[in-house]
């Protein structure tokens, strides 16, 4: 039986058909996607972090009320994704469980600390850039309400990278200065940017089955590759130097080659040992406990006014 | 005290005057009135809308995907439904 229902299953992802949360689907499929949807919206809410930090003190108000829309647009896109996991089962308060135990992850990127202005510029236009990347192939991933989502969020997150690279040309146009606080930006956001789409494909034991469940549709190393090429012209435009000396063109692939990525870096922040790993949790567990008592007041209030609403209907 | 989960609550946005309500996502909120001003915040930043429904998701009901071939299999042979089932002369150019 299992087995007729899982090729049913693999035929209709063939003929790329939405699979929908009421629908039949393998156990390793439903946790895959909710591993997967649940670290993407922890990532999003987690990622408000380094830029809330230079809201206040960001140089004029064009610049702030764009930084504000921008985090305001995560937690959104934290809040679509969130949703698309709960259709999968779990419910959003063991999600944060997860969350702030440690047990659930999210983008290695956000244990990174935003120590300039220029930061707000790298930020909207490599890890955005790199997200937008990994997002947009993810509207036609096959589970519908996660499809669904990114749709949402891809249609939001192009202004998030264009204001970035906004800061960063006018930075780059500027003062001396000016112009070596973004190369900084750029020296320290560029390799953990390419980090992002994870480990080189013969070490990612799992994309091979989530490429045929069609939940990912292109390769990291795919994914990372063209995010090179497209950001190389955009570098040249804005006058900076990718920080890697093995980067240049290669006319028999038609792509650029770059040069190794410390991939024992990567697995090191991975594990909680990034710069800000401490840091970022501790935000979210406060936000969390320190809330508590705003939702429980709100329960509270609600549960008052229905029992008068009941009263009220009783009476009449 | 109580600590419990907000409901769910399903929304629904009318994107401008002349078309219908249609679902948009869900979100947690403790009652009605703050479950449309979280929708106004998470599905409506960039004027999406004009008009809000939300419904507590416990009120929806829903079909059984496995009854899928017993609701909607009976339509599927019933072409002459269909305008294009007719056969008209060429020369009637528009009905």
């Amino acid at each position: 039986m299992e087995i007729k229902l899982e090729e049913i299953f693999q035929e209709k992802i063939d003929q790329e058909i939405k699979i929908e949360p009421r629908d039949w689907m393998p156990e390793k499929y439903r946790k895959t996607l909710l591993r997967q949807i649940s670290q993407h919206a922890h990532s999003e809410i987690v990622g408000m972090l380094p830029e809330g930090n230079w809201i206040t003190r960001a140089p004029n108000l064009r610049r702030k009320v764009a930084l504000l829309a921008k985090v305001q647009d995560e937690a959104g896109h934290g809040l679509y994704l969130y949703s698309a996991a709960e259709t999968l089962g779990m419910s959003r308060d063991e999600m944060l469980e997860e969350l702030h135990s440690g047990k659930a992850k999210y983008s290695s990127i956000f244990n990174y600390p935003t120590l300039t202005w220029a930061d707000m510029g790298a930020i909207g236009w490599l890890v955005d850039g790199a997200a937008i990347m990994n997002q947009v192939p993810l509207c036609r991933t096959s589970y519908g309400p996660y499809a669904r989502a990114m749709v949402r969020v891809c249609k939001e997150e192009s202004f998030h990278q264009r204001q970035g690279y906004e800061i960063m040309l006018t930075l780059s146009k500027g003062t001396e200065a000016q112009k070596a606080m973004a190369q900084d930006a750029l020296n320290r956001w560029w390799w953990p940017s390419i980090m992002m789409f994870g480990p080189n494909d013969d070490n990612s034991p799992n994309s091979a089955q989530s490429m045929k469940w069609k939940i990912k549709r292109f390769s990291n190393d795919e994914l990372r590759q063209k995010f090179v090429d497209v950001t190389v012209a955009q570098t040249e435009i804005l006058g900076l130097t990718i920080p890697d000396k093995d980067l240049k063109w290669n006319a028999e692939r038609g792509h650029y080659d770059f040069g190794t990525i410390n991939w024992d870096e990567f697995f090191q922040v991975v594990a909680g040992n990034g710069p800000c790993n401490k840091q970022r949790l501790k935000a979210r567990v406060d936000a969390w406990e320190n809330g508590a008592w705003v939702r429980e007041a709100a329960s509270a209030y609600a549960e008052k006014r229905e029992a008068k609403v009941k009263n009220q209907i009783e009476a009449a | 005290m109580s600590t419990k989960e907000w409901p769910l609550w399903e929304v629904f946005i009318r994107a401008k005057q002349g078309l219908n309500h249609k679902h948009v996502g869900s979100l947690h909120a403790a009652d009605l009135q703050m479950a449309i001003e979280n929708a106004r915040d998470v599905y409506t930043r960039r004027m999406e809308g004009v008009s809000i429904w939300v419904v507590e998701s416990k009120y929806v009901h829903a079909s059984e995907p496995s009854e899928q071939e017993a609701l909607f299999e009976p339509a599927n042979d019933k072409i002459y439904r269909h305008p294009t089932f007719y056969n008209l002369p060429e020369e009637l150019n528009h009905m």
